[in-house]
């Protein structure tokens, strides 16, 4: 068990490429923290310096404050889950298990204990004798799992591990992962480009975007306060709906944008604070015609453009709302459910809307 | 030339890896080569005793030797013979075999163990069979009205040498041929009968050309064979002669220096011959990269 | 195919039948040879079936040689060819196999030079500087030997290229779990590396078996004592002779002895074989 303390963390390629570019992150002793951003943003290549797979250019890193920037990654007492599992072709999942405490200088009676708890615990001892390749896609991703696990290091590291999943195997071993952190408290650095995943499985969620952290916060609050238009168009399906602040002012906002900052130009509104009943309360109104109608199951999704507006917007309904393609429609949103932005800086204009 | 992304840390260990083979790449290889540089520019006396640089005086000669110049005509007949006989054959045999479903694997079996027989071994096999007083063959022509002598006949020689030459590399053509064979999509096949196309005129047309990089792959690697690889076949077999007939350049080489003991000829031809092996390699590499693309 | 003419069938075996049978008969005819007694070489054309003398023959090539030509006995030029075919291959094999690991895994200065240096190997078989290697070898005090016959040889181009090809193909994040594990440079070579190559060494075990074996030029350079002679090389001392001394069935013995080996290596590995033909020739 260890906590994990990145300081200034840069890595610079050849040719001057910033990847990384200065992160501070501190992360407590058993929390598992989601790295989320999409492609190139550079959550992999931290994830993969914290594990020591990747030259450290500035900053210090400390697992358990003791510097390791220049540890190998044997040395730094963490475990990883790769992407594509990496597992051992020519050696049987028990050899698999087995290598890296052999490498240790585990003794044997040791070995034999651990493989067989953790394969116990993520139910692969029957294939414990099997070579990688006779094993379908889940059970190897419980074997890279078990790989890590057997080690008992002071972090886990994973990267993207349920990225070569099918759908359904990936919910399931979602929830399994969040378990078995819960069950072995092990401190957690998850690298992911699913925004559904990070919002499930972090207790604390990282934003990067460019190299750069844009947030770092629960589920909830990135969810509920993201602090740039970034986040907030990256977190949440079907994305947020961005609006200029002036577009809602001519649309008679009546003194309910009174209390945004001065500098707020763009309101962003989920989907589901467009509302097809009237509230109670004092509320905003606009008008726009549905364009398309999705049903997906559970919910639906229409898409409507508003009037006045060539920006287009996304409403999501319950499952059978009364709408038909083609009809104009009023939507209403409460005060509270707006998100001020400043378009120049994509920053969050004002704390405490909510 | 691309390493892996992620490398190991470590200063000496990749030196010292390659130390063994860069050694002997050094010591049996690099100086070797250029003490033959060397060399070509010197002329001893016939007793060994003064040794006087002569510049490029030892390649002037060698292009006025007659008798050098006859070694580059064998070699060319030589090199062109085998090649044809062998890369003619092997398609045939490939071309057939490749129609053939069950007994595909049982002929591959029977065709392609020649390979493994020393180029030597193959001159003394057909050297026996021509064998002018015992062989089987010239008592057969014989027989059709033809005195086979490799032993004064100079063409008769050439032959021998071309067949027990060919003959080995047959399986290795082969080979080739019908793994390129195998590569090229039946459909095409089909689409060409199709348009009522002849199973020789398909052949022709169609799997010839697709076939083409193979070909002149196979035909570089038997020029290169031809002239390096069968030192064994003439040594063991005419030693060059009759009347210099099967003087191959190799084979001169070794005679004119090991023999001759006539040093500065030698190193000389030795340098013209790894000039010839430099561009035949560069053909063949600059063509890989070619076929990859293909 | 796309149509099975009967008569196209017959004849595609035809031309097979008759291919085989001209590339087997040089063989057959050798060991023919092999088999018959002195007498049966001087009345003229040689017999087309075997005759009774094979075991005697064979035994006393075997065991004897022919030391009228000063070649001795076949049992100990096998061993020679056995030896000296072994250590080129298995000095080929690791040498190669580390540089590759080198070229590949590692990043260091002077890289680009290493690999052209190996390269050049390519361009300068022994053919094109007899005397000058023949000098070295002789300066090393290696004729004679062993070390003389095969360490000069065991540089190999072809097989770094291949091994380094197949190392290119294995996935960054092996090497990088190993790293993790806890496994350096060389525990990550013996523990990864050597047993996912293990197909690709024994393909390549059975091309430079068969090419070590056939050596023919160097041998015949260095070796002067007869006890060093390898098979290949030995049965031309035979030949030589044989114009004035014809012992051909005892010759022929000693063809079929020199060529079964490598044969065998082929016909019982024959899938490994063409794998290691066509991928290193690429």
């Amino acid at each position: 068990m260890a906590s994990i303390q990145l300081t200034g963390l840069k890595k610079t390629y050849a040719g001057n490429v910033e990847a990384v570019k200065g992160i501070d992150l501190e992360i407590a002793d058993g929390e598992f923290v989601v790295l989320v951003g999409p492609s190139g943003c550079g959550k992999s290549t931290l994830l993969r310096m914290v594990a020591g797979l990747e030259t450290i250019t500035d900053g210090t890193l400390k697992i358990d404050d003791r510097v390791v920037n220049d540890l190998e990654p044997a040395e730094r007492d963490i475990a990883m889950v790769f992407q594509n599992y990496a597992l051992y072709p020519h050696m049987t999942v028990f050899g698999n298990l087995a290598y890296g405490l052999k490498n240790r200088g585990v003794k044997r009676e040791e070995i034999e204990r651990r493989v067989h708890d953790a394969a116990a615990m993520l139910e692969i001892e029957p294939f414990l004798e099997r070579k990688p390749r006779k094993l379908s896609g889940g059970q190897r991703q419980r074997v890279a799992m078990g790989r890590a696990l057997v080690r008992e290091p002071s972090a886990f590291l994973f990267d993207e591990p349920l990225s070569n999943l099918d759908a359904k195997l990936r919910v399931q071993m979602r929830v399994e992962i969040k378990q078995l952190q819960r069950r072995l408290k092990t401190t957690s650095l998850y690298v992911t480009h699913d925004q559904l995943e990070a919002l499930t499985l972090g207790d604390r969620l990282v934003v990067l975007n460019g190299g750069s952290i844009e947030q770092v916060g629960t589920p909830m609050e990135v969810y509920e306060k993201p602090a740039s238009m970034f986040v907030a168009t990256f977190i949440g399906s079907p994305a947020m709906n961005m609006l200029p602040v002036a577009y809602l002012r001519e649309r008679g906002a009546n003194g309910l944008l009174d209390h945004l900052a001065a500098d707020t130009d763009v309101i962003g509104i989920r989907p589901d604070d467009l509302r097809i009943e009237a509230p109670d309360e004092d509320h905003l109104v606009v008008t726009g015609t549905v364009e398309l109608f999705e049903a997906a199951g559970a919910e639906s999704h229409l898409y409507v453009s508003l009037e006045g507006s060539d920006q287009p917007t996304v409403i999501r309904t319950s499952a059978r709302p009364p709408v038909a393609e083609g009809e104009t429609m009023r939507f209403h949103v409460l005060p509270s459910a707006l998100h001020p932005f400043n378009q120049a800086s994509g920053k969050r204009t004002q704390q405490g809307v909510s | 030339m691309q390493t892996k992304q992620m490398t190991f840390p470590s200063r000496w260990l990749p030196y010292a890896l390659l130390a063994p083979q860069v050694a002997i790449t050094l010591v049996f290889f690099l100086w070797p080569a250029s003490q033959a540089l060397y060399q070509s520019l010197l002329r001893q006396d016939a007793f060994g005793l003064r040794t006087t640089f002569v510049g490029l005086d030892n390649f002037a000669r060698l292009f006025d030797d007659p008798g050098y110049l006859n070694a580059v005509s064998a070699t060319a007949v030589f090199a062109v013979g085998t090649t044809l006989l062998s890369m003619g054959m092997a398609l045939l045999l490939a071309a057939t075999v490749n129609r053939m479903l069950r007994s595909r694997e049982s002929y591959t079996t029977l065709l392609v163990w020649p390979y493994a027989i020393a180029p030597a071994i193959a001159g003394v096999l057909w050297w026996f069979i021509f064998n002018p007083s015992i062989g089987i063959v010239p008592y057969i022509l014989e027989i059709l009205g033809y005195r086979w002598n490799h032993r004064t006949s100079g063409s008769d020689a050439m032959l021998l040498v071309i067949f027990a030459a060919a003959w080995k590399q047959i399986s290795y053509n082969f080979l080739f041929f019908l793994a390129g064979l195998q590569s090229i999509p039946q459909s095409l096949i089909e689409a060409a009968a199709i348009d009522g196309a002849s199973p020789f005129k398909r052949f022709w047309t169609i799997v010839f050309p697709l076939l083409s990089p193979t070909t002149f792959f196979l035909m570089v690697v038997n020029v290169v064979y031809a002239m390096f690889d069968t030192f064994g076949v003439i040594h063991a077999t005419t030693q060059g002669g009759p009347a210099q007939a099967t003087n191959i350049l190799v084979y001169k080489v070794y005679a004119d220096g090991f023999v001759g003991l006539n040093l500065g000829s030698s190193a000389a031809q030795s340098v013209i011959l790894m000039a010839i092996v430099v561009v035949l390699t560069v053909i063949q590499f600059r063509f890989i990269e070619r076929r990859v693309n293909y | 195919m796309v149509e099975n003419r009967p008569w196209g069938n017959l004849l595609a075996h035809l031309i097979l039948i008759v291919g085989v049978a001209l590339v087997i008969f040089p063989v057959y005819v050798a060991v023919i040879a092999s088999t018959q007694g002195p007498g049966e070489f001087l009345r003229g054309t040689l017999p087309l079936l075997p005759g009774g003398h094979a075991l005697e023959n064979y035994s006393a090539m075997w065991q004897a040689g022919l030391s009228r030509v000063g070649a001795p006995p076949v049992g100990q030029m096998l061993w020679n060819s056995f030896v000296m075919a072994m250590a080129i291959t298995l000095g080929k094999l690791s040498i190669s196999l580390l540089s590759a690991f080198a070229i590949v895994y590692f990043r260091f200065p002077f890289r680009l030079v290493f690999f052209w240096l190996i390269f050049i190997t390519l361009m300068l078989p022994v053919e094109v500087r007899i005397i000058p290697t023949f000098q070295v070898v002789a300066d090393l005090n290696m004729l004679n030997s062993f070390a003389g016959l095969s360490i000069p040889l065991i540089a190999s181009a072809t097989a770094t290229f291949l091994f380094r090809q197949f190392f290119m193909t294995i996935p960054e994040e092996l090497m990088e779990a190993a790293r993790v594990d806890g496994a350096g440079p060389l525990r990550f070579f013996k523990d990864i590396l050597l047993p996912l190559s293990v197909t690709n060494i024994a393909a390549l075990f059975v091309i430079l078996f068969i090419y070590g074996w056939n050596q023919y030029l160097w041998p015949l350079l260095i070796t002067t004592d007869p006890n060093y002679y390898t098979i290949v090389m030995g049965i031309q001392r035979m030949t030589t002779a044989a114009d004035s001394d014809p012992q051909w069935h005892l010759i022929m013995a000693t063809v079929v002895m020199a060529a079964l080996p490598p044969v065998l290596v082929i016909l019982f590995m024959q899938r490994l074989f063409v794998k290691g033909l066509t991928e290193t020739e690429k």
